[in-house]
């Protein structure tokens, strides 16, 4: 097959509004290597089996040293890699540590009780849509509703946010995979390293004060844990925060922001979501299946010769996994490319799967439900301003960067 | 009305004809379900010897005993509305295959075109029916049996003592720990969970028990249970010569299958399960499939391609679920239409704190390797290999891991896996004997039971080993 260019196409951002008709080229041969070097894999059951196989590693360590070189894969002497980028058993620990304060099952109700804050949080925000005509659905809620509730979450302090926000877009920034010069992608990774040397020093300093007087938050949990396993050190505590941090900024902002275009496409379904507030639940899997926050998994690679599909992943290689385009793969989902609210057996890749399936997804589920669910309820007569709405550059983490809606009133 | 021939009739059989399905549990209600959302409309039956409607039993050993359920609210959700007349509380007596008609405890009878038998197993009682019926003696199977243990583990028992460390038995103790009751369990076998998973697993298992303050003792069997004058149970009596005082005893020594109702049925059905085929028509007992009657969940045995094509038993809840929704759809399609049920074995346990699961046939193994993981630390992910070939796998708290090595199991994979996995350690490099006792020797304990390449099975008995 031609690939010449195909992951060029995908990241090119001319093509940002709409990946989908590439992602069915791709889809055409299940693994195939693109002429810049990464295999990408872009079936429904190649991706899920090579999720489970334990020899694809997501610790780049392990990439072959002359892939690591040309893609300017470094190590960061200060900041080790957080849980993301970790195989087991140091992943299942720092997992496991981080999920003491947050789920199942020591805290089986830390998520289940957010549910009136978040409440609140998404009322404030409707609320200030009053007397006006049309918003930006990125700048006035999508973005601020999860950052709010994920620097509640750890414990940021609230004046800091600000900071926050530009040091996590900068960080997100750099999963794109980088093309350009030499001078440029230097540019662009001494600005990452720049903001990953700030943000952990702002956050070893919080945490050393949550140490010493915690309150009630992951943070404190984190910094005061007692349990079986050995406990994280102040460097893991600050790489496993960033990731937390970057994970609740930069993805369920596209997750609701799609939500809401989808809709808006689909003026049918918004109606039935008005009528029948039930219907969020399997909506938002659909959603996560039809425009997933993150498109693709750019950071594994193999520890040995792995064969799939008539094709044989030598060890080292940089290996993509293109959920979204698993997601439409016609041979797992009927009529892949149609939105279908309730869809049965929907078991899609949004949130990955297996042991790097997506930590904070249960709250992201949450916050997209009741998102969701309120912007419908309450803005009267939405309509979309400009279809498609304008992208952010990012191709990994796709999702508009402005979404113009005009509307009539507030409900209450 | 006439029966319904299969020739050109089979509309009017899936319009108008009369389905009967014997045993009401996870495997009766499934198949009931799939019937009707196949387009079913004919009458259904559903007979169930317990009175209650079908519940899942997994909670029962778990949940229910831990007080975080009530015994009688593990209903089993409905998948949709099934519209069956339902004849729960009365046993099937007797089958005659020629006029198509079950019996049934009450005296009626019940005319069928198409018959599900899914009557399971139920507990193996304690084999001295005197000491069996002294107070504080126990199986735990139904829902009954599980109210009737709770309250009493709930009045505080000083001590209790679990017979036989399979599965069930490993759960019970780990609940009774859980609720701070002093627990005694002895075991035939060198560890728990030994016939199950092997010696070299039992050990952890082992160490998980003793670690959480079970009383542990293994190569033991239980010779005899001493009650007061009043009846209740006072003390056992251990091979070793010791004795235990114990206010309660739990009797987990496997399961027999529900097949005496069908003795004289000429039906293929015997200690091991009725056999059938791959898609799940009985056999007789000359064996010769039947086109009528069908057979699914824990009472089944039929020939599986992944092992050898021998035939197989398993106790496992989606085998049950995968063997009804299989039986139901071919009892009411074309012979062209059917559709085999070769779900790979596989199941869970939690106990301990930890979750295991498994897949394949582990009993099969000679050989075992940890692939991922440390047995010290119980995470481990280890495969069982069987002349070259990867037989069955088991996970302790690496669930996550399990379908890579279905796949292996489903595609022959050598053993021992050639290829490096994440997280393998030292004690990863070399196979080393799986441990299995002799399989001659009745256990209480595999959940996957192999039984050879005969449809039928009459010769093969279980006698409880005397000390």
């Amino acid at each position: 097959m031609t690939s010449v260019a195909l992951l060029r196409q995908i990241t090119d951002y001319a093509n940002r509004h709409d990946p989908y008709p590439l992602y069915a080229e791709l889809r055409r041969t299940p693994v195939v290597q693109d002429e810049t070097g990464p295999y990408l894999v872009s079936t429904y059951w190649e991706i899920h089996h090579l999720l489970h196989d334990p020899r694809l590693s997501s610790d780049l360590r392990n990439l072959n040293p002359e892939v690591a070189r040309s893609i300017g894969h470094e190590e960061d002497p200060n900041l080790p890699p957080a849980f993301i980028r970790l195989d087991p058993p140091e992943h299942d620990r720092l997992r496991r540590l981080a999920n003491r304060p947050f789920g199942p099952p020591h805290s089986p109700r830390r998520v289940y009780e957010m549910r009136g804050e978040l409440d609140e949080i998404v009322a404030g925000l409707i609320d200030g849509f009053r007397d006006r005509g049309q918003i930006d659905l990125v700048d006035d809620f999508s973005y601020p509703f999860p950052v709010t509730v994920i620097c509640r979450l750890l414990g940021i302090p609230r004046e800091d946010e600000t900071r926050f926000h530009a040091w996590a877009d900068t960080i997100a920034a750099s999963v794109d995979p980088v093309h350009g010069t030499d001078e440029e992608r230097e540019a662009r990774l001494q600005g990452v390293r720049q903001a990953r040397t700030d943000l952990a020093a702002f956050l070893s300093d919080l945490i050393e004060e949550r140490r010493r007087s915690p309150r009630d938050d992951m943070l404190s949990a984190m910094a005061t844990s007692h349990g079986p396993d050995a406990e994280m050190s102040l460097v893991e505590m600050v790489t496993t925060s960033i990731l937390l941090l970057i994970a609740g900024h930069e993805t369920t902002v596209n997750l609701i922001t799609n939500g809401m275009l989808t809709l808006l496409r689909n003026p049918d379904v918004l109606k039935r979501l008005r009528d029948d507030h039930d219907l969020v639940v399997p909506l938002v899997e659909e959603l996560l299946r039809f425009e997933p926050p993150v498109q693709l998994l750019p950071q594994k690679t193999t520890l040995t010769d792995i064969d799939i599909a008539g094709t044989t992943i030598p060890k080292g290689a940089q290996v993509w996994l293109v959920l979204a385009a698993g997601n439409r793969d016609p041979q797992r989902f009927p009529n892949p490319d149609r939105f279908i609210p309730d869809r049965a057996d929907n078991q899609h890749l949004g949130f990955s799967s297996g042991v790097h399936n997506c930590f904070g997804s249960p709250l992201a589920r949450l916050e997209a439900q009741i998102a969701l669910t309120e912007l419908v309820r309450r803005i009267d007569n939405p309509r979309l301003v400009e279809d498609p709405p304008p992208y952010r550059q990012n191709a990994v983490l796709r999702g508009p960067r402005h979404l113009g809606i005009a509307f009539d009133g507030l409900r209450q | 009305m006439l029966p319904v021939s299969l020739d050109g009739s089979l509309e009017r059989l899936r319009r108008e004809g009369r389905i009967v399905i014997v045993g009401a549990s996870l495997a009766g209600l499934r198949a009931a379900e799939t019937l009707r959302e196949e387009g079913f409309t004919g009458t259904l039956t559903m007979v169930g010897d317990e009175p209650h409607e079908p519940y899942d039993r997994p909670p029962l050993s778990k949940q229910v005993l831990l007080d975080r359920v009530p015994a009688d609210h593990t209903k089993l959700p409905r998948r949709r509305p099934v519209d069956a007349e339902w004849r729960l509380g009365v046993a099937a007596t007797g089958l005659d295959l020629a006029a198509r008609r079950v019996r049934l405890a009450d005296g009626s009878e019940l005319d069928y075109d198409r018959l599900l038998i899914t009557t399971g197993v139920r507990a193996r009682p304690w084999p001295q029916e005197l000491e069996a019926e002294l107070d504080g003696v126990f199986v735990l199977r139904t829902s009954d049996d599980a109210a009737q243990l709770h309250r009493r583990l709930s009045a505080g028992p000083r001590r209790v003592l679990v017979i036989g460390a399979g599965f069930a038995g490993s759960e019970i103790a780990s609940a009774c720990r859980e609720r701070g009751l002093d627990v005694t369990v002895a075991e035939r076998g060198a560890a728990p969970l030994v016939g199950a998973l092997g010696g070299v697993v039992g050990e952890v298992a082992a160490a998980m028990q003793r670690e959480a303050g079970v009383d542990l003792r293994c190569g033991i069997t239980v010779t005899g249970l001493e009650g007061d004058a009043a009846g209740r149970l006072r003390c056992a009596h251990l091979s070793d010569g010791s004795k235990v005082e114990v206010e309660v005893a739990v009797v987990c020594l496997g399961a027999t299958r529900n097949t005496e109702w069908l003795a004289d049925s000429g039906l293929g059905a015997g200690p091991r399960g009725i056999a059938c085929d791959a898609g799940c028509r009985a056999f007789d007992v000359r064996g010769i499939v039947t086109d009528d009657v069908f057979v699914a969940g824990d009472v089944a045995r039929s020939p599986h391609p992944l092992f050898g094509y021998q035939f197989l038993s398993l106790e496992h809840w989606g085998n049950a679920v995968a063997g009804a929704e299989v039986a139901a759809h071919n009892m009411i399609s074309a012979s062209a239409d059917r559709r085999p049920h070769i779900w790979t074995p596989s199941f869970w346990s939690a106990q301990f704190g930890v979750n295991i699961k498994s897949v394949g046939v582990p009993p099969m193994g000679d050989e075992i390797i940890v692939t991922q993981g440390s047995l010290s630390e119980r995470r481990f992910t280890a495969a069982y290999g069987h002349h070259g070939r990867v037989i069955a796998a088991v996970t302790f708290d690496q669930a996550k891991w399990l379908g890579f090595y279905q796949h292996l199991i489903e595609r022959a994979a050598p053993f021992p896996p050639d290829f490096p996995t994440v997280d393998r350690r030292p004690e990863g490099r070399h196979p080393v004997p799986a441990g299995f006792p002799d399989p001659s020797l009745p256990s209480h304990g595999p959940t996957v039971t192999l039984s050879g390449h005969s449809p039928s099975d009459r010769r093969i008995s279980f006698t409880p080993l005397r000390a």
